[in-house]
Formats: structure tokens, sequence, C-alpha cells
């Protein structure tokens, strides 16, 4: 069976056609770059994404701040993520880099601080 | 009035990376000139990754981007001033602005427009309906959520396919708002294909293209809107009429660059970008005005603003130290399935970094530029769609100093 992809990996969404057989792959063309590939895999066997959202700040120049994944999560887990996020506040002043939950979920990925907040 | 060497409109991702290439090139007499509170531009509320992969290798989220511009003009003490508005500019580069301070005025040996771009909005589009609250532009919801923390709605529509609304579709619907459906006018999608797939199948939003919003209901907040369905000439079919409940309409159908201030310096404006026209070295043409980034041209990838505006740094540069830059009196002109170029004249002695978007769906084509009939550069394309920009080198060394060059999808 074939089964047609757009690599997300990078802006040049390259098309990408796999064909499976019974859950097997034998073959992956359309790829520009070996990423394309592997990506293609990945979303055959478990996809995964990296998301970004925002958090509360106490006493910032700004109510929120921006935060994303360092790694991403798979798919079916967005969402229990999201919940965890949705938790945190934070006072500021915050720096980027900062990481606010270590391990979320237990998926080996940190929710990090991406932009700075001054205090009022 | 104060004397620069070079004012910066706009600290954006273009003004920035201007500011920072100029200073690496010398230039110390400048200021950057900044109308929101903060440096940073439209990035500041781009929260979500994919920033950076062709500039740092890495994927990161538009503030993190910005904020490695904002560190390296810190760190080089590179002058500007925020809440800054200008409010005119003339031919001989007097800059005009109001400030925190008052009205100021800078006489510039070099003005680099980096403005940015404006949405469109639904004035511009002429929905018919009422008039009630709930109609926001994507970047508008944008800006609501990312910076001020206020969920625009609940049930929402998006029109149109634009990159920014269907990361909006995404962002929204993470935050618990119920998404029902993008919908298009043109029969092919206008945002980049990833976005498709990582901000609408990964949710399960629909995109449906040739359609539209033809009604918008609701008195005090927006109650739903009537989608028809489009012929190929993008006319809305009677009969097709369906009604959806939503108390949100995104609209996301396109980024116009914010060039109002160009009419007093009687800088030309190309119809087909909306931006300046420029020669190779990005100068409009009022010597001494250079332009780049969303104002010149609306991108699809920061990286490519930030390239775009360092290459303009360094011929602002030259032309700051009176080292001369080649008159460009070539027209660059669009042939069949080209939309736009840019630059749209050049010197014939320089190499040169085209950029174009094709008007229409290509597949295993040439992107040709032919100066007096002959080939002097091609790309070739698996595919070539509108909603991504093309840009490649072409070699100075086969150029001709006289004819015009045509570039077409061959």
């Amino acid at each position: 069976m074939k089964k047609q992809f757009t690599c997300i990996v990078c802006p040049n969404g390259c098309e990408i056609e796999a064909e499976v057989e019974n859950g097997q792959v034998i073959s992956v063309t359309g790829q520009t770059c070996p990423r394309g590939e592997q990506y293609v895999r990945q979303e055959l066997t478990a996809p995964r994404r990296t998301i970004a959202s925002s958090v509360l700040v106490k006493g910032g120049e700004l109510p929120v701040t921006s935060v994303r994944l360092t790694k991403a999560i798979p798919k079916d887990m967005i969402f229990p993520v999201m919940d965890e996020i949705r938790k945190v506040v934070l006072t500021a002043p915050v720096k980027a880099g900062t990481i606010v939950l270590h391990n979320v979920c237990g998926l080996e990925s940190d929710v990090m601080v991406t932009k700075n907040v001054a205090a009022k | 009035m104060e004397q620069k060497d070079v004012v910066i409109i706009g600290g954006g991702p273009a003004g920035l990376a201007a500011a920072v290439e100029l200073h690496k090139q010398g230039i110390r007499n400048m200021i950057i000139l900044e109308r929101e509170a903060m440096l940073g531009g439209i990035l500041r509320q781009c929260i979500h990754d994919g920033f950076g992969l062709g500039r740092f290798g890495e994927s990161l989220s538009g503030p993190e981007y910005a904020q490695a511009f904002i560190d390296e003009v810190n760190k080089r003490e590179i002058p500007y001033e925020t809440s800054a508005t200008v409010l005119s500019l003339t031919a001989d580069r007097v800059v005009t602005a109001s400030t925190r301070n008052g009205l100021r005025q800078y006489q510039a040996k070099a003005v680099v427009l980096a403005m940015g771009c404006k949405e469109r909005s639904r004035g511009a589009l002429g929905i018919p309906g009422e008039r009630p609250a709930g109609v926001f532009t994507a970047g508008t919801a944008q800006a609501y959520m990312n910076l001020y923390n206020r969920m625009p709605g609940k049930e929402v529509i998006i029109l149109g396919s634009g990159d920014i609304g269907m990361i909006m579709a995404r962002r929204m619907t993470l935050e618990g708002a119920h998404v029902q459906a993008v919908f298009e006018l043109m029969p092919y999608p206008s945002g980049l294909p990833r976005n498709i797939v990582q901000c609408l199948d990964d949710y399960n939003i629909p995109l449906y293209l040739s359609h539209t919003v033809t009604e918008i209901h609701g008195r005090d907040r927006l109650t739903g809107v009537t989608i028809s369905e489009v012929d190929a000439n993008r006319r809305p079919i009677p009969g097709t009429e369906k009604e959806y409940k939503c108390d949100t309409l995104i609209l996301s159908v396109g980024l116009i660059p914010e060039n109002k201030l160009l009419e007093d310096a009687g800088i030309a404006i190309d119809p087909h970008t909306n931006g300046a026209f420029v020669d190779e070295n990005l100068q409009t043409n009022v010597p001494g005005v250079f332009s780049a980034g969303n104002v010149l041209h609306v991108h699809d990838l920061v990286d490519f603003v930030s390239m775009e505006s360092e290459a303009l740094a360094r011929h602002a540069a030259a032309y700051v130290e009176g080292k001369g830059i080649d008159p460009c009196t070539l027209d660059v002109k669009c042939g069949e399935g080209v939309g736009h170029t840019i630059p749209q004249k050049v010197s014939g002695k320089n190499d040169f970094n085209l950029s174009l978007r094709v008007r229409n769906h290509y597949r295993d084509c040439r992107i040709v530029v032919r100066q007096n009939g002959v080939e002097v550069a091609a790309k070739k394309m698996k595919k070539a769609i509108p909603a991504e920009m093309i840009q490649f080198k072409v070699s100075g060394a086969k150029l001709q100093e006289e004819g015009a060059l045509e570039v077409s999808v061959e």
C-alpha cells in the first residue's frame, strides 16, 4: 500500500511516498534529505510533535510568557501535556531558557520559557 | 535636527538584522525607530516553533529568534528608540518621528525601510452582513492570546488558509476552542503545506477550497456565518449557501506591506508586491532609501527576511561610505506564470539574489531567466506553488549590460 506524506521537519515540505506492506516499510521516496525518511518512519509507527503555549506570569509587564517543548512528544499526549502547562504560574521577572516543567508527563521532554518578561 | 548615517524604520526581524549587519560593516551613527513598546516586531506573538531552521539550524520560537538579534543589538550598543512612530519621510531623507520625548527629526544619509506588513481586514474583503463583535484578523487573535492572555472565542470558523490562520486554528484548539473548519476562496491553499499537516490535519480540522463567507450574522456578538462555494471566477454559486453557527470568525486572507510612509518621499510602489520597486542593491527609486523584509514583499520565512536585510545592510553601508553602487537600468520583467520578482531592476554587472512567486501550481518545471532571448539562469523545481517564495542566485557573469530580463515558468 502506498501512503503520501508532507514532511513537516522543515519549510521545504517535501512530498514523500512510502510503500508499506503488512506494517513493514518497503520504500520511502521523494524526500530531499535523510530527515524526511526518518520523519515518515516515525509517522508510520508513533507520530511525535512539539507544541508551544503560554503560561501565566504574576507582576510582569505582560500577563503571560510563551513556552515550548524541548523535544517532540507522542501526538496523543498533546492534550495531557497542555493540562500540565495550564497549571503553571510564574512570577516576574522570567527569563527565556528557564525550564518550568521537567520531564513533563514522564515524556523526557521539558517545558521551557521562550520569552523574557520583566517585572512591572 | 540630528544627523545620522542610517535611520532604520522598524525594530522587527528586518530592522534588527539590518542594524546588526550595518554595525558589522562599520556603521556606528545609526538609530532604530520602533513603533511598539518593545523590539521584536511580530515575532513577539509568534510563539510556535519552526523559526531559525535555515539560520540557526534549530527550531526556535518567534520570541527566541527575535531575542537572538536583540541580544546582538544590545551587545553592540546600537541605539534604538521604542514607542517611536515615524510620521513622515522625505525624498531628501528627513525622518520625523513622534517619540516619548516629543517630536524628533533626523537627517539621514541612508534610510532603511523595515516596517513589515499588515493584515487584510474584513473591510478590504467587503463581506456583506451585520457588524458584530467576534470578527478578528488572525494576527489580532494571536496578539490577544499570546500577549494579553485573552481568548477570542469558543466556536470558531476561519476564512483564508494563510499560515497565521492555520497556526491560530491549532493554537485555539489547544486552548479548548472548537475550530469547525477553514474555508479558502482559491482552489489551492495559500499557506505552507507543512502547516496544513501540523495545524489542521493533526487536529481533524477540515480545509474547504473554493469556498468563502458570503454573510456575517449577529447583532452584538457574531452568531454565525453563511458559507458559499465559488466558481472558477471566484464568484459565489447561488444555491450552495450553508449556515454555520459560530461566535468567532478569524480572517487569514493575506498580508500587505505597510507602505503608507513611502508616498511623501515619492517612492514608487510595485502593484504586484505592494512594496517599493527596488534594484539589486535593495535601493528604491529614491537614492539612499533601501527596503527589505515584509515591507518590500511578504515572505514565508523569517530566516529569509534576515538574510535579505543583511544584504541590504551591506549595500547601504557601501552607499553611506560613498563607495558607490552600480546604477541599475535593466528591468526584470514577469513572464509566463510569474507573479512578481525582487529586484525589479538590475545593473547587468553583478550577481544578484532573485526572489519570486509563481501564479499557479506547477510540477516538474523550470524557472528561467532570459535576457535578449538567451537563458542566463534557471532553477529546476519538482513543484512550484504560490504559497512558497522561490529564491536563487543569478550570476552577473552571464549578463549583458543592455536588455531587460524576463523571468518565466517553463
